[in-house]
Parts: C-alpha cells; structure tokens; sequence
C-alpha cells in the first residue's frame, strides 16, 4: 500500500432501487449482504480518517440516495473534506439537488457527484439497467442542471463507439442538451487500465498482471494502494471485493495499512469487472 | 544547498521569499515579474518549475533565470525535456486536455535547445530551506509526486498536515496546478500553491501571480500578487508562432480554455469553460 489517500464507503450497503445485468456484486433491492452506513458509522469513521490524513472520500452502494442519511452524512464529509457519490441518478429529486448545491456551497471542499450511463440512448441503457430507467436519470439530470450542479457522466467505452472521438463529440453534445454548459464526460475503458490507454495495450498490461510483472504505474492505478473500503461488516480492501470474506482486513482502518496478500491474485475481478459502479 | 542560513534571520526580523510558479515560457511576465520583485525586496527569489509550455520561444525563460542567478526546482515540464519523454507527464486524464498538452509539449521540446535541456536535468527536484527555524520545502506538483495536483477544494487540512509530517516541513511550496492558494493548518504548518506567472487565473482577468512567503517570528505570511504584463505583446508572438488560439484566448481573456478536465468541482464553476 502506497498511502490511504482515498476513503470509500459502501453508503447504501448492496441495496440498489435496480438491479442492472452487469453488477457484480448483484445489488438489488433485497440484496442485505452489507447493510446501510448509519450517520453515526460514518462519522466515528471520518474521526479515523482524520487521524490518518485521508485525502477524499467516496459512496457507493447500492444507490446512495436510498440512504435516508445521505444528506447529512455528506454533510459531515464536506465539513472535512472532498466528496464523490456515484450513483445511478434516479432519486435526484429538485430538492434532494437543491439540499446538494447548498452543501456544495458551504463548504470549503469540492463535492461531485458522478452518474453512470451504459450507453447514450435509451434503449442500449435500458437493455441493461432496465426499463424506463433512461427517463428517471434525464430527470435527475435536468434537476441537477437546474440546482446549478455540473455531475460527471461516465460511459463505458462499451457503449456505441463513445471511446471514439466522434462518439465523444456526440455525447458532450448531449451532455449540453441537458443543460449543462460545461458537459463533463468520464469515458471508461472496459478493461480498466490507466484512463487514456487503449484496449490493446490494456489486454497486454493484462497479461502482465500475472504478479511479479507489475509496474509501479500498473500498481498504482489499482485502488488497493491508496485506498479502502468502510462497510457495514468492516474495513475492506478495495471497493471491488466486498463480497469477499479474506478481503476483510479488519475493524479499524489503521490496522488495514498494510499490504494485501491477496492483491494480485484477485486483480482478475478488479481489472475485468472494476467498471461500473466503482469507477 | 540554499542562500539562507537560520542566521540570517538574526540580521533581519523577517525573511522574504519570492516564489514564481510556472511560467510557462511567458518570458514577457517573467520579466515584469522580476522587476516587481526588485522593486519590493525579497531576500531571495525561487522558481518552482515548469519554465516551458503554452507560450513561444522556450528558451528565452532559462536564458534570463541563469543569467540572473536565479535557482529553482524542476517541474515535470524540465524532468520531462531532461529525459526526453515523449510528453509532459501533466498528469491528465482526459483525451482532449492531453491534446492541448501534447502540442504545447511538442512546440516547447522542438524549440528548447540542447544545451538547455541539460540544464534543466541538473536541476534539482525539490529545495529545502531553513528560514527562521522553519523548515521550508519547495516542491512542483507535491512533495511526493511532482505532477500531483493541489487543488484547493480537494486538499483538506488533515491532509495536509500528513504531507507536512511526512515530509518534515513546517511550509510546504508547491505550483502545477495554476491557481494559488494558502493554508495555515492548526499546529504550525502551512501549505502554499504559489500559483503561476504562466498564465491567468482563470478568473477572467488577464494578470499572473506570483507568490511573496514572509517568515517572521514563528509566523508565515503568503502574499499572492498580481502582475499586469504585456499580454497583447505575448498573444501576439503566440500568433507568429501559430500556437492554438484556444491557449492564446486564455491569454487574452483570463479563462482556460484548455486542460479543464483536471479541475475539481469548485475550481471548475469559477471559470468561464
Ligand atoms: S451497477 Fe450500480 S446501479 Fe446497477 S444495480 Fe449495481 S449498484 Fe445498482
Ligand atoms: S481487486 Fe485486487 S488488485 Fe484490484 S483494487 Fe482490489 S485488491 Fe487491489
Ligand atoms: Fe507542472
């Protein structure tokens, strides 16, 4: 481990409001195997985090909105330091953006929230998130542009070509269409590799993976070496293997700053299905 | 290593540092730059890397530093030209800030003479000073990365305070990013992005900045000023040289126009684009 620079936390536990296809740690409405984070965790966390210089934090899940403390809790961060949500961008209602804006705004530290697409048109989108998921997410958008909130949009590379400049050229533009003048666009390489590479060289790095073979550029970009997860079970890796019990590194984040035996071993996971809601 | 020794400051009751951040080959800024800092007094005068970029004629920047003895730190800009990477290692992520940056390293390689390459890898990465027992580090991007972004927004204080603890500094300098900014922390430390004489803050005024440290008496004051140079002159040699009009708007106007992507929220909505 390089330094504990970055802080995630599994907000929403595995609880999502859908189920996408491609979700590795199937999170669903049903999905209890880690639970919400109340108020309280993440702040006896963020008294940890203090202590040890962390640098940002991040919330996942599940969809972070389903927790009924996302706010305050976001609160609490900003009070200390940057925050990121991701999520799916369905419960972003006017006053759940407005409430966001004026968090944004008092605080020192940068809030941003990121939302993922799986392709730039309702039907390659929905094939996987689900019907009528497309409509919810324009209307989180356009709240969000309205509040005065510019989200990063990422898009798997996956998705109609957006990995092309053209494609690109084709998405900012419906970024803009949006509302947002500033269109920010995350594109993600399928194959999770330093962001500006290609998909060949990423399928060379992976077959270096194997260990030994590593770089110190590849090293880095895995998240295990600067960061961790907090869920409701304990303090993890990475946000990757959660569902993993030897991925538990312990109860408290500073007897986790250490290396990972497992690490490379299970950098399949991490490098094929990194990508979604982790990324 | 370093011109002040802790008894200089039995001589005066503070210590002035002038710190100029990138520059970016603004050489026109670099000497209305100097010539202000002449004009105020500092005991002594650092650049903190990234001489080249962005603007025209590279190799007017290191003519006048050495000819006018004045030392300094590399950027990834020097480390890059040094070692004849293939690019500036900004630290980008984004396809279109790494185009811009990609022909601003091009132009800037193509036209920086060998000597001056060399020059440049002689340099070393980081100072430290002794000033009035505090241990002061100049560093380009951070101390432990020198394309590390430090942002304001996401640099928070306990953060910080880690850096300074790693790194035994009670004041830690850096630039890279190119906006300016200065923490105090609780326990006696400070952080300072001094910012960069390269180009504007992207606040939509055409000035640079540069950065006064004043050490006195167990306290550290950062003084952020503005230089007005002769922008229109630098657009224009800019245009000779047919760099891209998006970084000679940014000249013009004071907004980025380019390498946006690498912004935080905050420093994101302040600008134009
Ligand atoms: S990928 Fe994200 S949005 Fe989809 S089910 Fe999983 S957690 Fe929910
Ligand atoms: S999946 Fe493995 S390699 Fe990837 S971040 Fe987690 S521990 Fe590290
Ligand atoms: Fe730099």
């Amino acid at each position: 481990m390089r330094a504990l620079d970055t802080l995630w936390f599994q907000v929403a536990g595995t609880i999502c409001n859908i189920t996408c296809t491609h979700c590795f740690i199937s999170c669903s409405p049903k999905n209890r195997s880690h639970e919400m984070l109340s108020l309280t965790d993440v702040e006896t966390r963020l008294a940890e985090a203090r202590l040890l210089g962390v640098r940002d934090y991040y919330f996942t899940g599940g969809e972070p909105f389903m927790n009924r403390d996302m706010l305050p809790i976001l609160a609490a961060t900003l009070r200390q330091g940057p925050a990121t949500v991701l999520t799916n961008g369905m419960l972003l209602r006017k006053e759940v953006c407005a409430e966001l804006r004026r968090l944004s705004d008092e605080s020192e530290y940068s809030l941003d929230i990121r939302v993922s697409l799986d392709g730039f048109d309702r039907e390659s989108h929905d094939a996987i998130r689900g019907a009528g998921v497309w409509d919810r997410v324009m209307i989180g958008f356009r709240n969000l542009a309205d509040a005065g909130i510019n989200p990063v949009i990422t898009v798997t590379e996956a998705a109609d070509g957006v990995g092309s400049n053209e494609g690109r050229a084709r998405f900012l533009e419906i970024i803009r269409s949006f509302g947002f003048d500033k269109p920010r666009l995350k594109v993600l390489a399928l194959f999770r590799i330093g962001a500006e590479e290609t998909r060949t060289r990423a399928y060379e790095s992976w077959e270096r993976l194997t260990i030994d073979g590593m770089s110190e550029a590849d090293a880095d970009v895995l998240q295990c070496s600067t960061s961790r997860m907090v869920t409701s079970k304990g303090v993890y890796v990475c946000p990757i293997l959660i569902e993993q019990s030897a991925a538990k590194m312990g109860e408290t984040i500073a007897e986790t700053l250490r290396p990972f035996p497992l690490a490379y071993g299970a950098c399949h996971t991490c490098w094929v299905d990194g990508v979604s809601c982790r990324t | 290593m370093n011109k002040l020794s802790p008894q200089s400051s039995v001589l005066s009751p503070s210590t002035r540092i002038a710190l100029i951040g990138g520059i970016y080959s603004n050489y026109q800024a670099l000497v209305a730059t100097l010539s202000d800092i002449a004009h105020r007094g500092a005991d002594a005068t650092y650049f903190l890397g990234d001489l080249g970029a962005f603007g025209p004629h590279p190799d007017r920047v290191p003519a006048l530093l050495i000819e006018r003895g004045i030392p300094g730190i590399q950027g990834n800009y020097e480390e890059s030209l040094a070692s004849g990477a293939s690019d500036c290692n900004c630290g980008y992520t984004d396809p279109r800030d790494n185009v811009y940056a990609q022909l601003s390293y091009d132009y800037t390689s193509e036209h920086t003479s060998n000597a001056y390459k060399q020059w440049m890898g002689t340099l070393p990465k980081q100072l430290r000073l002794d000033v009035d027992r505090k241990r002061v580090l100049l560093s380009h991007g951070s101390p432990r990365r020198i394309n590390e972004f430090l942002w304001r927004s996401t640099s928070p204080d306990p953060f910080l305070a880690r850096l300074c603890d790693e790194h035994d500094a009670d004041v830690i300098v850096c630039t890279h990013t190119g906006l300016h900014w200065h923490k105090a922390l609780g326990d006696g430390c400070h952080v300072v992005n001094a910012g960069v004489i390269g180009r504007p803050a992207n606040d939509g005024r055409t000035n640079v900045w540069y950065t006064m440290l004043t050490i006195a008496n167990d306290d550290v004051a950062a003084e952020f000023i503005p230089i007005d140079y002769d922008h229109a002159a630098l657009a224009r040699e800019m245009r000779e040289e047919r760099l891209p009009e998006e970084f000679i708007e940014t000249i013009e106007t004071g907004w980025w126009t380019t390498c946006l992507e690498a912004l935080p929220p905050k420093e994101r909505a302040r600008g134009r684009f």
